[in-house]
């Protein structure tokens, strides 16, 4: 008997060799050495894994309980890639050309990138893939159990630590060799490698099992044909419908299983690797189901009665102590067993990561993640808990749902579970008119009907649904019964669920899509996915491709500018060690050009150029999508550029209308100080040159002495009249003059202010006529101020008025709360071109001696009757020099 | 010493100062205060110096500064300048019309007198 301690060791340094296998094809892939890790026959031996530990040991066992009907799970498969050109074709075409990374990423891509369809295959695909992969834990302990010494020595816990440490290595080859790299394209080298080397390990050891059989326990072929013909094998009847049925779930499963659809198409590196696969592969499923029957019929001839029959590959040559034998046989099944796990693992962590925790985790950051690197690292942690947990699931799943019979069926229950998807698969590839809606309600109700019919009834009458559910449906339901729905009984319970299932999803998803109206995404993408060969002719990237260099150089030229593109062009030529300025049009340098164009452009927008331009690849609608998208952002970012720029160009007219502003002011400054400055000198200068006469002033006469005197005496008059104009102007320009208002008449104040011009003048010079006597208007205002602004307006009047016979008319009118004064004299008035100066500061119009002021008085006036709440104006065109004083009355103040 | 000096200035009290130093020291002083008819007076009274202000009515001291210096029978004739605006910029307008010299009032009368006396004994 072969030692259990040996076996664990041959076991151990098995798995050493896989990990060897598929560290040393990840470095040549690294190298760029991957051509052979890429043929056919490689990709053929991926597809292996559909055989997996249930089909390794369990055909044995089927074809000992229900005879040839175990054919059909290869017949399936062997339809499908047999008519490859029809469905598979088209499917890697797909997955090629739009980057599909799994087939829930497929379905949610068609319709219009349905974040729901995507969980939902997600979802469903768990669901059906956990018990699978209980079952390929329960094979691999199963088979270390009957290596066992003795069943006293292997507990039902032990089998339970082995399915762990199963369950754990496995997890950590698939964290180590499937979440490697983040590839665009999802491929893993080793992976492919690994599964290749299995997938030869299990054809050679069946065969030799079924050779030793044959011909080491029989008499040979024709020996063997005979046991068939004499075994009850022979008399199990092929029950027609379970026929088509289960070749068609075969089938179906073939396409739907995401470990399936992984190696299919997503770890497909050449298209034309199918028609190779399309004949290898039936032939490798032919070779492995070849000694099934003869196994079975010897196997149920020379074991004890009551012997399992699905362990008859390991336990015949053991009976027969050939050793050798039994531990290929067990390599083999643990290669089945371990493949299928590795890549379903891959697969459903790509799901779960890509449609289920990244969409989660992007909508947590509100789409802050901008930082590739970043996103990287989320992606590839995500992606291994996502394997550590589909595995924790399938040990879970193996450990409470007890093992035996119940999980053996399971697989066939499984594949009815995901075969779900296939409505929505084929109609998605193949009817524009199949919608988003439509295949979510498939789907859905698929789903559904799957659970009810098949799934929960699995767990026994009594497990998850009571007998009275099965019996009378529940709540007494009776068309609603699981194995009879609508009342279709009398039929095979699996028949029943895979017609239900389907045939209620494939309706919804028909009726679904036709009453429904796909969004424009969703139809586009319908038409891409549909006339899949018609957007891409090649397939093979770059590769086939006729373009002229020099149209290359010329698109490069408008984007990047004439010097950098054919500097790029240049470099890349030299580097092909050609002379000249156009290299030779290869892949390396259009994915270099790419490169550099999208670094202008965006990625997208290059891609699809260089598409356009190659002829090579077809602008797909994604791309189209990504190009919009880019365009988007770039107008956006050029709108957010003109706004920045109209902002600019507003604040620099603001600070050039802030600096013309300041200029004026600095001009009008520099201008006062220099009037100040005069207008303080040229007294100054009389006081000095007449103080000096006077100092040194001998022999001059007392007449002289007095009126130089005298000058210098007015002349300082003169400079604090200006001063105290000058302060006075200051407080009032500065606003910080304090108002005394009070109750007064106009009159009084009119007849104050001409008191005090009378008083200076020389009497009866300036003739004052008082248009209307009284006055009674009643002011509320400062009348100091009021009667200054009038004095000023009288003494002008005195100094300037010409006339021979001088007179100054007032007169005043109210009205609408207002009342004015006007001041009309009879000289000459003030010339037109004059009027609009006598405001300003220093404005004197006439000739400095008579004058005898600074120049600020009307200034003053301005001023003042601006506090005071009216205004002072000259009124052209009444003789002579007019000017009009306004002010609100006392009951227009109050009210203000 | 003794000559012909014509001041052109309007402020009546300095025309009286300036009048009565200059007379005392003894020379003939003719006034003119518009800056419009300036050059005509210093053609009529052919001066042997010019007292020039810079704030003229009518006319500013440097257009008729200019007007002299344009001119062949002027273009050598002595100008000292007066101003009230003692600022940089006024010295140097002065010295780039063609000033001889340049006083910023007030002024003190001998420097008054010894200007005068220098210009027109050179």
């Amino acid at each position: 008997m072969l030692s259990f301690n040996l076996l664990v060791g041959v076991c151990l340094a098995y798995v050493g060799f896989l990990f060897l296998v598929a560290f040393a094809a990840e470095k040549r892939a690294q190298r760029g050495k991957a051509a052979w890790l890429r043929s056919p026959i490689v990709y053929t031996l991926s597809l292996s894994i559909y055989c997996t530990g249930w089909t390794f040991y369990g055909a044995v066992g089927y074809a000992a309980r229900s005879g040839l009907e175990f054919v059909t799970i290869y017949l399936g498969p062997t339809i499908v890639m047999i008519g490859w050109w029809v469905i598979l074709r088209k499917l890697v075409r797909i997955g090629r050309t739009q980057r599909i990374t799994s087939i829930a990423d497929l379905i949610s891509s068609r319709y219009g990138k349905s974040t729901l369809l995507g969980v939902l295959v997600t979802v469903l695909a768990v669901v059906g893939t956990t018990p699978y992969i209980a079952l390929q834990l329960q094979s691999v302990t199963l088979a270390f159990a009957v290596f066992a010494p003795s069943t006293a020595e292997m507990q039902a816990s032990d089998l339970n630590s082995t399915a762990l440490w199963v369950a754990a290595g496995l997890a950590l080859f698939t964290v180590v060799f499937g979440t490697r790299n983040l590839d665009v394209n999802e491929r893993h080298h080793g992976v492919v490698i690994a599964i290749a080397v299995e997938a030869v390990v299990k054809i050679v050891a069946l065969i030799a099992v079924g050779v030793f059989v044959v011909w080491g326990l029989s008499g040979g072929a024709g020996d063997i044909m005979r046991m068939i013909d004499a075994s009850p094998i022979a008399a199990w009847e092929i029950q027609p419908e379970r026929w088509v049925t289960l070749t068609f779930l075969a089938g179906a499963a073939f396409l739907c299983l995401p470990r399936m659809f992984h190696v299919l198409v997503v770890e497909n590196s050449d298209e034309r690797h199918l028609a190779t696969a399309a004949w290898a592969f039936p032939l490798y499923l032919m070779l492995i189901s070849l000694f099934v029957i003869p196994i079975a019929v010897v196997g149920l001839a020379v074991m004890p009665a009551g012997a399992n029959p699905d362990l008859f590959v390991l336990t015949v040559p053991l009976a027969f102590d050939r050793d050798g034998l039994a531990m290929l046989s067990f390599l083999g099944g643990f290669s089945s067993a371990t493949s299928m796990v590795i890549v379903a693992a891959i697969a459903l962590s790509t799901m779960v990561s890509n449609h289920i925790v990244m969409p989660i985790w992007l909508n947590a950051r509100q789409g802050g993640a901008t930082v590739s690197g970043d996103v990287r690292n989320v992606v590839l942690l995500s992606r291994r808990v996502s394997i550590a947990g589909v595995l924790a699931l399938g040990y879970l799943y193996y450990r409470f749902s007890g093992g035996g019979e119940a999980l053996a069926a399971m697989g066939l229950i499984a594949f009815v579970g995901v075969a779900q998807v296939l409505p929505a698969l084929l109609g998605g590839i193949f009817w524009r008119g199949a919608t988003r809606v439509g295949a979510a309600t498939g789907v859905t109700l698929g789903f559904a009907v799957w659970l009810y019919t098949l799934f929960l009834p699995s767990f026994g009458v009594g497990g998850v649904m009571s007998a009275a559910t099965f019996e009378a449906g529940p709540w007494g339901i009776g068309f609603l019964r699981p194995r009879a729905l609508f009342g279709l009984e009398g039929i095979d319970p699996l028949v029943h669920a895979v017609f239900w299932s389907l045939a209620l999803n494939t309706a919804a998803f028909f009726l679904g899509s036709l009453l429904s109206f796909p969004r424009p995404l969703e139809r586009l993408q319908g038409a891409t996915f549909v006339n899949i060969y018609r957007y891409s002719d090649s397939a093979r990237g770059w590769g086939r491709s006729f373009v002229e260099a020099e149209d290359l150089l010329m698109m490069a030229q408008r984007i990047l500018g004439a010097g950098e593109a054919q500097a790029l062009f240049v470099a890349a030529a030299t580097e092909q060690g050609k002379a000249g300025y156009l290299p030779d049009v290869t892949p390396d340098f259009l994915e270099r050009l790419e490169r550099e164009l999208s670094g202008s452009v965006g990625a997208a927008t290059a891609h699809a150029m260089l598409g356009q331009i190659t002829g090579g690849v077809t602008v797909s609608v994604e791309d189209l999508m990504r190009v919009a998208d880019e365009s988007a952002q770039m107008m956006e970012y050029s709108s957010q550029l003109e706004a920045k720029s109209d902002e600019l160009e507003r604040t620099a007219r603001q600070l050039r209308e802030a600096n013309e502003k300041l200029t004026a002011l600095s001009i009008q400054k520099d201008a006062f100080l220099s009037q100040i400055s005069h207008e303080l000198r040229t007294p100054m200068t009389s006081i000095r040159a007449f103080s000096e006469i006077l100092m040194d002033g001998d022999g001059m006469e007392g007449t002289d002495r007095r009126k130089y005197s005298s000058i210098i005496h007015d002349e300082t008059l003169r400079l604090t009249r200006l001063l105290d104009d000058l302060l006075d102007l200051s407080v009032l320009e500065n606003g910080q003059v304090t108002l005394n208002a009070r109750d007064a008449s106009l009159g009084a104040v009119l007849d104050r202010a001409l008191a005090a011009v009378e008083s200076r003048a020389e009497p009866g010079a300036l003739r004052i006529i008082r248009g209307e006597a009284g006055g009674e208007v009643a002011l509320y205002t400062d009348t100091d101020r009021l009667s200054q602004v009038f004095i000023n307006i009288v003494s002008n009047a005195q100094k300037y008025c010409d006339a021979d016979d001088p007179e100054l008319r007032i007169e005043y009118r109210e009205a609408g709360g207002k009342v004015s004064v006007d001041f009309i004299d009879n000289g000459t008035g003030i010339p037109k071109q004059s009027q609009s100066l006598i405001f300003e500061k220093f404005a004197r119009l006439t000739d400095q001696r008579r004058a005898g002021g600074a120049g600020l008085g009307l200034a003053i006036c301005r001023e003042i009757m601006a506090r005071l709440g009216g205004e002072i104006e000259y009124l052209p065109g009444q003789g002579g020099a007019a000017f009009r004083v306004t002010l609100p009355t006392a009951a227009a103040s109050a009210a203000a | 010493m003794g000559g012909r000096v014509l001041l052109i200035e309007d402020e009546p009290n300095i025309i009286e100062a300036i009048r009565f130093i200059l007379s005392r020291d003894g020379w003939a002083v003719d006034v003119h205060s518009d800056g419009a008819t300036a050059l005509d007076a210093v053609t009529a009274r052919a001066p042997d110096l010019v007292i020039l202000d810079v704030m003229l009515p009518n006319r500013s001291g440097y257009d008729i500064l200019a007007d002299l210096r344009a001119s062949e029978a002027t273009e050598a004739l002595p100008v000292l300048m007066l101003t009230a605006r003692g600022q940089k910029k006024d010295r140097e307008m002065a010295e780039r019309y063609g000033a001889s010299r340049f006083m910023t009032k007030p002024f003190s009368n001998s420097e008054v007198l010894s200007s005068v006396r220098e210009l027109v004994g050179s």
